[in-house]
């Protein structure tokens, strides 16, 4: 059965373009189809972050507006085997396409898809509403942060009275060297404010960046740390059970030393 | 409000302060209160007590915060009321 997946989180430039960039590519390597949906009419930046900017004839719009038929504005990532975008429209107002109309739009997608994507825009307003319209399941995206958090807590409220429980957890951005000189949230801080199911931790990467300016997801670099956690995280999608992976930073020269001479262990 | 819990502790480091200002700031959230709300609590707690008592309305405070429940761990939103007396109105019995 297809499944619809928001992913969201309140507070913008937490990384949700790109845990749905990422985790779309992690599904469609586990051999599925799936389209990535972006819903930020307006600021449309999923397009950027796959790298598939320039392929874009149609948008969401023109097939909710009847101007081209679906078909037509999927675009096809040739990288990997059934990976599709629907990009957003970048000129129309957000209030161009109705809750209603997303609805349907992804009925329609269910039928020929294994998952669908969303990546919903920063706020709790229009864009929001229309992103989890259609939506049967949902990402929350954080970082260690009071903002973030705070919003996050806000999004699984609107959830629950938009009729959308269950909604699973991503910290982003993690520097376990902070958390452990005790300057950052940790893992259980979090979980335990949220009260939510957390789904995977993605730790700070450089890489990301990197990638980013390529415009390739870093899932597909295997050096990646956060490839890794995304990998994971689009692992225990498809119902694996796989532990989190060791974000400790790697041990310095000296306290490698220790660990030898069994002072530390 | 939990300035000296934040000297007092062990680990005060900025991640405890973290906490605790996200922990209050939920409280506020979720009960959806604003300071509108608190302010209207304010006002008819002020009629409400003038009738026993002459109180201090300038030093008057009202907050949300969190507080025990019973022998239990479990942090609820609790209203703290501080209400400066400035005397007592003796009814007739």
């Amino acid at each position: 059965m297809s499944k619809v997946i928001v992913v969201t989180s309140g507070k913008g430039g937490v990384g949700k373009t790109t845990t749905v960039a990422n985790i779309g590519t992690g599904l469609a390597l586990l051999n599925k189809k799936v389209v990535l949906l972006d819903a930020d009419i307006g600021l449309r930046n999923l397009d950027v972050v796959m790298g598939l900017e320039n392929r874009i004839v149609y948008d969401l719009v023109d097939v909710v507006e009847g101007i081209c038929k679906l078909r037509q504005a999927l675009i096809r990532d040739k990288r990997f085997e059934e990976l599709y975008l629907l990009p957003a429209a970048q000129t129309k107002e957000k209030t161009a396409v109705t809750p209603e109309q997303m609805k349907e739009l992804c009925d329609k997608l269910k039928q020929d898809f294994d998952y669908i994507l969303i990546d919903c825009p920063a706020g709790i307003e229009h864009g929001f509403k229309n992103a989890v319209a259609g939506a049967d399941n949902a990402i929350i995206v954080t970082t260690p942060e009071v903002a973030a958090v705070r919003d996050a807590d806000r999004i699984i409220g609107l959830l629950e009275a938009s009729e959308l429980p269950g909604p699973k957890l991503v910290i982003n951005r993690l520097r376990s060297d902070m958390v452990k000189k005790g300057d950052m949230m940790d893992i259980e801080d979090m979980i335990e404010i949220l009260a939510i199911e957390l789904l995977g931790v993605v730790p700070e990467d450089e890489k990301i960046v990197i990638s980013t300016n390529k415009g390739e997801p870093a899932i597909s670099d295997p050096a990646s740390k956060a490839g890794q956690a995304f990998r994971n995280i689009s692992r225990r999608i498809e119902g694996e059970d796989v532990p989190l992976m060791n974000l400790e930073v790697e041990n310095s020269f000296m306290e490698r030393l220790k660990i030898f001479f069994g002072l530390k262990r | 409000m939990d300035i000296f819990k934040i000297f007092t502790r062990e680990d005060s480091s900025s991640k405890e302060v973290a906490k605790e200002r996200l922990r209050l700031l939920l409280v506020h959230d979720r009960a959806n209160v604003s300071p509108h709300f608190l302010e209207m609590i304010k006002e008819e707690l002020i009629q409400v007590f003038s009738d026993y008592m002459e109180i201090e309305e300038e030093g008057m405070e009202i907050e949300l915060t969190r507080t025990k429940l019973g022998k239990s761990d479990a942090l609820v939103p609790a209203l703290i009321a501080n209400i400066p007396i400035k005397r007592m109105k003796h009814l007739p019995k």
